[in-house]
């Protein structure tokens, strides 16, 4: 990564008489647009020449900080590594010019690919069927609630209007719930970090006949597995809900548990976290929801097509390359990652529940809080020692909740040498702590006034001349 | 248990176990029931070195039949400059995340902005957010928040115009979330103005959704739609193509108070469905209103300028259950596509393969109804698109297309929906008409 701000806008590269295409000549006579039905203007678009072009964006992106530039321990996310040659066998011609409308007969190689990568996910989860067709985590707990919601219909059970939600669950799970129409119900967390069966208990007597569903992550947000789950899938079932697995935290299951034998009916998967395909700056992921048998025929219609067809393609090849043999591994690894780094650093950062953690775990702080130095200041600091930052201030069950998820593909290394530098903050945050505080210093731009955009937004390339004019 | 994704040592492995406090990687379960743990062996393939990956895929290649496209109906077959793959490819854009730490994320902030001002100035709308996964859920999402910005109001009017699989996936999202989906029929191949008023005057409308051009390919005239609206307090929601727009009448134009659509046209491949691109744009005065990431610019501690994701407070994240989506990604990678893409074509590029798209689509529809076999559905202007009826056997037909190597169309009724890029040479539009004429 470039550690000067490259800074310029495409729009400020622009002359007028360049040009960055080439296209064919017309040879198809004089047609044209009457000019009742065009625009008044022309869109205000750059008009740059191929190479100024090419280096903007190269420009930028040494402006970035991805995986393959270095350890990306961000909770919840599982900031994997992203094979190439899964980025290969996505881009094959072959795959890349079918048309969403082309008939069964023609396009066989890449519905195979779809039923082997239902397979493979069927057996990884337990569940039985899967729809590929949610573009993201988000968009899959909605498409899982919905068929939830069809599943109660379909049976006249209409009262059925919550949805459970434990306290340390991630944002999406309360607003998928409330985009499909459901109240939610959050049930609190016990000290040791999982949910409290008690309350959960008495929502159910409470309000057990209006309970849809109940949405789960396990391991949760804390990186805890949720060892009472049987209990909870019963209690749920009992009352006449659905068990709904946020599968956000799978990759520490690989190998280990699966979450129809949990006790959950629906799940979605990110197939951009578990099975390895890039995060593309937040997109395009992709979501199948898997199902226990008998509620396929309530899976809903939330896109046109395939999903983020050529999102499988490289899970699809991440899951041959690893084959039975391997894939078992994920899972533990991954989790033994996550406890080495947190017994090698909680002497001196805040563990607010001691003990053994799946893929992530949550510091509270640093331990020594007398010295004013904040979570949002460590993050900080780590970007100047070439670190992408940890989940910050999430989950909410703590103030300075601090994140960390390493996953499987990090060497002890590269453990050692975060460690190292975790260790060095803490102790910067006693002898100088004005360092910690104002960083980062060598990254290509400090803190941003996040006020100032958000009280006076300046959104577009035009509202920024407006301003300069 | 060596492997390239693992980097553990057998040593390692101990002396990690060690300071975990377990003595196996079994023992780091122990939180999990024994009943409940995972001891038998998964039936997936076995282990495929790279080779093996890439034979076997190669295989299922193999087993597809490329077509000549002359399809649409939402997706279309344009030119994907060979700058776009290489940029897209570089690991700092594609392995990063969603940019909170602002700090090592001006790549990705820098491109969101330079989109959300090509969309806004494509669709003359005020603002742009940062993207959202295609055009039928971008619709969906400006459904939930015309809902979110009236009061009180729960009905949605939406054309048959609209593509049909949007409509489907727009009255699932309506279903769950108990909002009304009123169909308003076409009438003469696009959408009854009278109808549209008949039903906002009869109160509670939040929204109108119409298409641009609509699924039979039809430039509707809009003229009179954004008044009506207005008049009831209901938002004006116009879904475009977005290449179209680069001559065609702005949604900002009619009136639109959200524009909406997908951005697959902007040379993404077709990939048999996605990933593609939803955008949705709107006015200031709604700006707090629509939902998924925003990207605003502002100044660093140093005084340099930057950009960061703004407006949050909007959001799944900050406002859980109350928030009006629950959208977290945008397709962030597809945004820096199609800024590449908008930045190679410049306003000239962009004008200039709209007009070939136009001209090969006319040139087919005038050749096709030479043929004596085909006509025009309906006496209406058309752009890259067209319903054409067709006096014989229409299946028989799109099965002899198909055994030539093309794909000819969309079946529709009597008839096919043909589709025509600037990748389309005259010599596959004569060849397809040879076949049509037969």
């Amino acid at each position: 990564m470039n550690r000067t701000l490259y800074g310029n806008l495409i729009f400020e590269l622009s002359k007028d008489g360049r040009r960055g295409y080439s296209l064919p000549i017309n040879q198809f006579g004089d047609f044209e647009l009457p000019a009742e039905l065009r625009r008044g203007e022309d869109a205000c678009l750059p008009e740059c020449d191929e190479l100024t072009v090419v280096r903007h964006y190269t420009n930028l992106s040494n402006n970035n900080f991805g995986v393959d530039t270095g350890f990306y321990p961000l909770g919840s996310c599982t900031m994997k590594y992203n094979p190439k040659i899964n980025e290969e066998v996505a881009a094959m011609p072959q795959f890349q010019s079918i048309h969403p409308e082309q008939p069964a007969e023609t396009t066989k190689g890449a519905l195979a690919l779809i039923e082997c990568l239902e397979h493979a996910l069927c057996q990884l989860t337990g569940l039985a069927h899967f729809t590929f067709k949610p573009y993201a985590g988000a968009h899959g707990e909605l498409t899982g609630l919905m068929t939830i919601d069809n599943y109660h219909r379909s049976r006249g059970d209409v009262s059925r209007k919550k949805v459970i939600v434990p306290d340390s669950a991630h944002g999406t799970n309360p607003a998928s719930a409330a985009v499909c129409g459901y109240e939610v119900v959050e049930v609190k967390s016990l000290a040791d970090g999982t949910v409290d069966v008690d309350d959960l208990r008495r929502v159910v007597d409470e309000q057990g006949p209006e309970i849809a569903a109940m949405m789960m992550t396990n391991p949760n947000t804390l990186g805890l597995f949720e060892y009472r789950i049987p209990e909870i899938a019963e209690m749920i079932h009992g009352c006449g809900g659905l068990m709904y697995y946020d599968g956000a935290n799978l990759n520490p299951m690989l190998g280990a548990c699966r979450p129809g034998d949990m006790g959950f009916d629906v799940m979605h998967i990110n197939l951009h976290k578990t099975f390895s395909t890039p995060h593309g700056g937040g997109g395009p992921g992709s979501g199948p929801v898997g199902v226990r048998e008998g509620l396929q025929e309530f899976l809903p219609f939330v896109s046109p097509y395939n999903g983020n067809y050529a999102v499988m393609m490289k899970a699809y090849a991440y899951i041959l390359s690893l084959g039975k043999e391997h894939i078992g591994m994920v899972g533990p690894l991954a989790t033994l990652n996550a406890n080495y780094v947190k017994e090698s650093l909680k002497d001196v950062y805040e563990l607010p529940i001691d003990s053994l953690c799946c893929h992530e775990f949550v510091f509270d702080g640093l331990k020594d809080k007398s010295t004013g130095v904040t979570t949002m200041d460590v993050a900080k600091r780590l970007l100047d020692y070439g670190y992408h930052a940890p989940t910050i201030y999430f989950p909410l069950l703590f103030h300075e909740s601090l994140m960390i998820e390493p996953t499987e593909n990090e060497s002890k290394e590269t453990l050692d040498g975060f460690v190292e530098v975790m260790r060095k903050i803490a102790e910067e945050a006693i002898n100088d702590p004005d360092t910690v505080k104002t960083a980062p210093h060598d990254t290509p731009i400090g803190r941003v006034d996040d006020v100032l955009a958000a009280k006076h937004p300046v959104l577009t390339f035009k509202q920024l001349r407006d301003e300069q004019d | 248990m060596s492997f390239k994704y693992f980097p553990h040592t057998e040593e390692e492995l101990q002396s990690m176990l060690e300071k975990s406090g377990v003595d196996s990687l079994d023992g780091l379960y122990a939180q999990i029931p024994e009943s409940i743990r995972f001891k038998g062996e998964y039936d997936l393939p076995s282990e495929r070195c790279e080779m093996e990956v890439r034979a076997l895929f190669q295989r299922l290649a193999d087993e597809n039949q490329q077509l000549t496209c002359f399809a649409g109906f939402g997706a279309y077959d344009h030119y994907t400059p060979s700058v776009i793959p290489n940029l897209l490819s570089r690991s700092e854009f594609l392995t990063s995340y969603t940019p909170y730490q602002a700090e090592i994320s001006q790549g990705t902030l820098h491109y969101i902005f330079e989109y959300q001002s090509m969309m806004a100035e494509l669709t003359g709308m005020d603002i742009s957010n940062a993207s959202m996964y295609d055009g039928a859920t971008a619709t969906a999402e400006a459904m939930m928040m015309a809902v979110a910005a009236g009061k009180k109001v729960n009905k949605v009017l939406v054309s048959e115009g609209i593509n049909p699989k949007t409509m489907d996936v727009v009255r699932t999202y309506a279903l769950h979330k108990g909002i009304d989906v009123v169909a308003v029929p076409l009438k003469d191949g696009v959408t009854d103005l009278d109808a549209v008023r008949q039903n906002l005057s009869e109160g509670g409308v939040a929204g109108v959704i119409v298409q641009q051009p609509n699924v039979l390919g039809i430039i509707e005239d809009f003229s009179g739609f954004a008044d009506a609206c207005h008049g009831q307090k209901a938002l004006f929601v116009v879904n475009s193509v977005a290449a179209d727009l680069a001559l065609l009448k702005t949604p900002a134009e009619w009136g639109a108070d959200i524009a909406v659509g997908d951005a697959q046209s902007l040379g993404i491949p077709l990939q048999f469905g996605g990933p593609y691109l939803g955008y949705m744009c709107t006015t200031e005065k709604l700006m707090r209103k629509m939902p998924g990431r925003i990207v605003g610019m502002t100044r660093d501690n140093r005084g340099q300028r930057a950009f960061v994701l703004t407006l949050q407070a909007r959001e799944q994240h900050i406002r859980r259950q109350k928030a009006t989506s629950n959208i977290c990604s945008n397709q962030s990678l597809m945004a820096l596509f199609v800024t590449v893409y908008l930045s190679l074509m410049g306003k000239e590029g962009l004008k200039e393969a709209a007009n070939l798209s136009y001209a090969g689509a006319h040139y087919l529809c005038q050749r096709l109804t030479e043929t004596g076999r085909f006509r025009l559905a309906f006496d209406k202007p058309f752009f890259n698109e067209f319903f054409v009826r067709y006096d014989g056997d229409a299946d028989a037909l799109y099965q002899r297309f198909i055994d030539a190597g093309m794909l000819g169309g969309v079946r529709y009724e009597d008839g096919f929906i043909f589709a025509v890029t600037e990748k389309r040479t005259k010599q596959e539009i004569d060849n397809l008409v040879k076949i049509a004429a037969l």
